[in-house]
């Protein structure tokens, strides 16, 4: 296992502080040698718009979604990660298709309507998780294969299919390493046919 | 609502606030007057623009009162771009950054630039649900702003300069003072927090971590993509740009080349990539030439 986190923009620190309180020792990734035997890679929160610039104009872009394609690397999208993976849709910033689901951006408003809420979780191990929402994104239809792990309210928050998992809050700012550890419990296990969408 | 209760809301609210600033990390945040400005910032990858009436070269070149933007303009902006949107307000002047708040402007940035409304005081900022950056000079200005409620502190610099040896200045000598502070024992805290002019409990907390408790940018005369990548790799966090993009004589260009050097600041071959293509440089002041009464990072207290 390796892990690494996108360090072109964001919070990527934290990420790498959370791996770190797991005993792994994360890679930052700025270029595309970076992601040269990564098993494990996480989008973090930032601004959307600014981490697809960078990922294109430094030739990450394809790669990322090629190694994803063809099962050999985990994604985990945070944020303005998870709004990045979310399917296609004709909008700013445009996204790499790698989750089943509509990702939509800035659902709840500006940030004087970001918030904290407990949320719920529908699996084992990911009890009593705070979700800390900062101008967050929100899930829209997703996919047969798209499993809901949390939700605040009706509304899920963590989702997981093969190969990827989603959280439109940011698990590295709660308090708790639970969602990373979930990441990295799996080793790479997805069929990439099962994700194309059509 | 008891104490307790409204406390752990302020602790959540302030939680939120820090949390946006941690989101900026690594990106540049660009000074725009107009809707046109704030769209090329935005598709030059800025993670955030600065709404304001007039760049700091402007306010600088021709004098007078610089207050808040223009509440349509502000609102002009906001409806252009679909990234945060920062705006603002003079020193001291709460009721400017409450019409700010209204607006929902993503962060209030309490700011020397424009002329302050309050020789002595700063805007309580923990009374507000919007996050607030202030400018500092050093470590105790910083912490002064933070007891206050910042969120993110950023340099001062001296802005509209494009002169970047004052942003310098601050961020070594705020790093340089964490770093005496993080080495004392702590029977000297109180003195030193007497000294540093900061309050106790937030210079123990820096010396227990060894950083601040909040994000710091870098802001104050940076106008070429190797001046983003100096300050980056002094510590900044991020880079606020003011004049240096829009006075330059291609800002789309500009931009995109800051923003790519702000991104790999660390690498050589990136940098001299994003020098090769950016715009011809603002003209500049040179601040060793600028009478004291000129300086704008003087403003705060």
């Amino acid at each position: 296992m390796s892990v690494g986190v996108l360090a072109l923009q964001g919070a990527s620190a934290a990420h790498v502080a959370a791996f770190a309180r797991l005993g792994v020792d994360a890679r930052e990734v700025r270029a595309p040698r970076d992601l040269d035997g990564l098993s494990h890679l996480v989008l973090p929160g930032g601004e959307s718009t600014t981490i697809h610039r960078l990922l294109e104009l430094f030739g990450l872009r394809a790669p990322l979604v090629e190694r994803f394609r063809s099962g050999d690397l985990r994604l985990f999208g945070v944020c303005a990660g998870a709004i990045l993976l979310g399917r296609e849709n004709g909008l700013r910033p445009p996204r790499l298709g790698l989750l089943d689901g509509d990702v939509e951006r800035n659902a709840y408003g500006r940030q004087v309507d970001s918030f904290t809420r407990p949320l719920h979780a529908e699996v084992d191990g990911l009890g009593g998780l705070r979700g800390v929402f900062i101008r967050a994104p929100k899930l829209g239809a997703l996919g047969d294969g798209v499993r809901v792990l949390a939700r605040d309210g009706a509304d899920p928050v963590l989702v997981e299919a093969p190969g990827v998992l989603a959280a439109t809050f940011h698990p590295e700012l709660s308090g708790s390493d639970a969602v990373h550890a979930r990441f990295l419990a799996r080793e790479v296990d997805h069929q990439p046919d099962a994700l194309r969408v059509v | 609502m008891s104490e307790g209760r409204e406390n752990g809301a302020a602790r959540q609210d302030y939680e939120l606030k820090v949390g946006l600033a941690r989101m900026l990390a690594g990106g540049v945040i660009l000074d725009v007057t107009t809707a046109d400005e704030a769209r090329i910032a935005e598709d030059a990858g800025a993670v955030a623009v600065m709404a304001l009436e007039r760049v700091p070269a402007d306010i600088r070149r021709e004098g007078g009162v610089a207050r808040m933007a223009a509440v349509e303009k502000v609102a002009e902006i906001q409806a252009a771009v679909t990234i945060p949107v920062m705006a603002k307000a003079r020193i001291g002047h709460f009721a400017e950054a409450r019409v700010l708040e209204e607006l929902k402007v993503d962060f209030v940035d309490e700011s020397e630039v424009l002329t302050p409304a309050d020789a002595e005081y700063h805007i309580d900022k923990h009374a507000f649900r919007v996050p607030f950056v202030c400018g500092a000079r050093d470590l105790g200005e910083a912490l002064r702003r933070i007891g206050e409620g910042a969120a993110l502190i950023r340099t001062k610099g001296e802005a509209g300069t494009g002169d970047v040896v004052e942003g310098v200045r601050h961020l070594r000598r705020i790093r340089r003072e964490m770093r005496e502070l993080a080495a004392a024992p702590r029977e000297e805290l109180v003195t030193r927090a007497k000294v540093l002019g900061a309050p106790l409990h937030l210079v123990t907390e820096v010396w227990e971590r060894g950083s601040l408790p909040v994000p710091n940018f870098a802001a104050g005369g940076v106008a070429t993509p190797a001046d983003a990548a100096l300050v980056m790799a002094l510590g900044a966090e991020a880079v606020f740009v003011g004049s240096g993009v829009f006075k330059s004589d291609d800002p789309a260009r500009t931009a995109k080349a800051i923003v790519k050097a702000t991104a790999r600041f660390d690498d050589a071959g990136v940098l001299t990539e994003a020098s090769r293509e950016t715009g011809a440089a603002m003209a500049g002041l040179a601040v060793a030439e600028l009478p004291e009464e000129a300086r704008l990072a003087v403003r705060g207290w």
